[in-house]
């Protein structure tokens, strides 16, 4: 199967510093696999908005699954995997992050050997989750638990949270401290506060850096798309941590100012901003792209890139077990319908947005806020319009291109005022 | 009608092609409905061929509106034409039809079902039916493929129904299971295929709210009037019917096509 150049996926012009991009990730992969093959470098896997820095204070190498995920969605080999998973025993409603992944491991194959050369995933010394994106990704990583005999800890976050609370950070960072003793033996290396105080501060200035790139797309037309973004969002979930990030985030934000004091548009001749809720549709970046380019329409802003912004890591001096906590409990997709719609309305004034589509992921509830009412209740508040497109993060047999495609040309037709 | 200038609205829909022709005073001049194959571009110009009136031939139309699923056609003999969603068309044909109103328009097409609100003459909203064929044409003809019943006899076998029978599965492929070992077990066919209009309207009244007069449009609707009496019955109050129900959606493109620059 021909997947094309995963780093450009996007009808936009092209943006220079994914040249940087690709040095990075692939340097980044490239360790990696020579730390797989170190006995002395410890690997740990961990969610994407899982407890990071903490396994990095403890001298791991990090690997997120999800990054793979989104690898076989956008390499459009999900379904060659997903079947095998299911012949496990696991169902083809839940996530599909899951079954792609346990289904090429299965298969023996990954698209890391075409992208950087790996021959395998990084075999795991241990998996570290958080439930605070949901519960599909424990179950995810029990089952690697269990086939290679590797050890599994967590942290069960508060859901579906209104406020933020004390208690709730109280359980968290108790959480966080009782891993200590259990990553310790693993890394065979003594916790230090103060090595996790500055990974805590890398990873706050990177999540800084990430913000202003994405709120360049405040400006109209903007120099920068949701589409883009999903590709340059990488280092702020896995690089996280790292000067290397903050510095690529610099980069990109000096690009980004130079498109807009050129007026240089992702979009030419931006018509419409709209917003994406949901997951995005990793197979289809290309196509939805450039569909909706041609209808001069710019998806200007997400809440899924913006769910690497962890303001609260820099929320006080010396304190990273409740900044961690805090920025890894406070997030979007664990939160109450109500914080979340305040969250998305101010998004929505923030990028001056015109319309909303959002995704209604078949395979991830959690990320997809179209089943309980919330577009009617935003509409009735916002009067800003909005669709509901019914597909797939990675299982496109759920998607049907013709009809997603006829109500986005609606939808675009309808803020025309055709 | 030699000299005559005519506006051509195509709307390409998943089982059936129809053309509507109109002049410059919006009157309709010719139409006609095809099947739409395979070939959807040939289809598209032999049903345009076929709608137009005696003595006239295709230079009469100046413009051309493609819409439906098939719109994205190339060009129909160089003729200048756009491609517009049918749910803008069918909004534009309501504004013929019932001009400035506040309404809703229920369009059952063969594949999906759109309910499309107007506020004012203006179109506000749309919503369409989920990857799914419950609530869409197709959901009765497939019922009529497994029952072995001519499409055109549904309506009539259903409006014979004294006791109708309620389908609970909601997967066209599923009812169509249903209502055969139904059948077996004793329930009338009549009852039953009364159950299957009625199912179809309950699935399309669960894509939105709807507070408004309602006009109900598509291929459906024109040969199962029996649909109109049911929402009548369900939302306690008459529907509207345009004339042709399943040239509406073309009516407005023909409309588009006579604005286009
Ligand atoms: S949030 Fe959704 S996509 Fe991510 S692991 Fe959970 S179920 Fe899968």
């Amino acid at each position: 199967m021909n997947t094309g150049d995963l780093y450009n996926l996007t009808k936009s012009p092209p943006i220079k510093s994914t040249q940087e991009l690709r040095k990075i990730s692939t340097a980044y992969f490239k360790d990696l696999e020579a730390s797989s093959n170190d006995p002395n470098q410890k690997i740990a896997w961990c969610s994407s908005v899982g407890p990071a820095e903490l396994l990095l204070a403890l001298g791991f190498k990090v690997y997120y699954p999800e990054n793979h995920t989104a690898m076989l969605g956008t390499s459009r080999l999900a379904n060659k995997y997903i079947p095998a998973a299911i012949a496990q025993g696991y169902s083809p409603e839940i996530c599909s992050y899951l079954t792609s992944d346990i289904g090429a491991f299965l298969h023996k194959e990954t698209p890391f050997t075409k992208a950087y050369g790996l021959k395998e995933v990084p075999k795991p010394d241990v998996l570290a989750f958080n439930t605070n994106q949901c519960r599909d990704i424990q179950d995810w990583f029990n089952w690697y638990s269990k086939k290679l005999n590797i050890p599994i800890i967590g942290i069960n976050s508060p859901s579906f949270v209104d406020d933020v609370k004390e208690n709730h950070i109280h359980s968290v960072v108790t959480q966080l401290k009782d891993m200590i003793p259990v990553l310790e033996k693993i890394s065979d290396q003594s916790f230090e506060k103060k090595k996790l105080n500055h990974i805590v501060n890398l990873s706050f200035q990177c999540s800084e850096k990430w913000q202003e790139v994405l709120e360049t797309a405040k400006v109209a037309p903007s120099p920068i798309t949701f589409w883009d973004s999903c590709i340059h969002m990488l280092p702020a979930v896995v690089l996280r941590g790292s000067q290397i990030a903050i510095d690529y985030y610099k980069m990109l934000k000096e690009e980004l100012i130079e498109r807009i004091e050129n007026n240089e548009a992702a979009v030419p001749n931006e018509e419409f901003r709209i917003y994406w809720e949901g997951m995005p549709i990793w197979g289809k970046i290309r196509s939805l792209s450039e569909h909706l380019c041609d209808s001069q329409t710019s998806v200007v802003a997400s809440t899924y890139c913006s769910s690497w912004i962890f303001t609260d890591l820099g929320s006080s001096t010396n304190e990273p077990f409740t900044n961690m906590a805090k920025a890894y409990t406070k997030l979007f997709i664990n939160r109450s319908e109500s914080s979340k719609e305040d969250y998305l309305i101010d998004k929505f004034k923030t990028f001056n947005i015109d319309g909303v589509i959002f995704h209604n992921a078949r395979t991830c509830p959690n990320n997809s806020n179209t089943n309980y009412g919330m577009p009617k209740r935003l509409e009735n508040r916002q009067n800003i319009p909005s669709i509901v497109i019914d597909a797939d993060l990675n299982d496109l047999n759920v998607y049907s291109e013709e009809q997603t495609k006829t109500k986005i040309d609606a939808f675009v037709e309808q803020l025309a005022g055709v | 009608m030699l000299d005559s200038i005519l506006y051509a609205g195509i709307d390409i829909g998943s089982s059936y092609t129809k053309v509507v022709l109109i002049d410059q005073n919006n009157d309709i001049q010719g139409s006609n409905i095809d099947f739409s194959g395979i070939k959807l571009h040939s289809a598209a110009e032999t049903s345009l061929k076929a709608a137009l009136p005696k003595n006239t031939n295709l230079t009469a139309v100046k413009k051309i509106v493609t819409t439906g699923f098939g719109r994205k056609i190339p060009a129909i003999n160089q003729i200048p034409f756009a491609n517009i969603t049918e749910i803008s068309c069918s909004a534009k044909a309501a504004q013929l039809f019932y001009p400035n109103k506040t309404l809703t328009i229920i369009d059952i097409g063969g594949q999906d079902t759109k309910i499309i609100s107007m506020r004012n003459g203006k179109r506000t909203n749309f919503k369409m039916n989920r990857k799914c064929a419950a609530g869409t044409g197709t959901f009765i003809e497939e019922l009529a493929l497994k029952l072995r019943i001519d499409l055109g006899e549904m309506n009539t076998l259903a409006s014979k129904s004294t006791n109708p029978e309620k389908i609970s599965s909601y997967c066209t492929v599923f009812a169509a299971s249903e209502v055969l070992s139904r059948i077996r077990k004793g329930a009338k066919i009549e009852d039953m295929i009364y159950g299957a209009f009625y199912s179809i309207v309950n699935r399309v009244l669960e894509i939105d709210t709807i507070n408004t007069d309602v006009v109900l449009t598509g291929g459906l609707i024109a040969y199962n009037p029996i649909i109109a009496d049911i929402f009548k019955e369900v939302l306690g109050k008459s529907m509207l019917l345009p004339p042709s129900p399943q040239l509406f959606v073309a009516l407005g493109a023909a409309l588009y096509a006579s604005q286009l620059k």
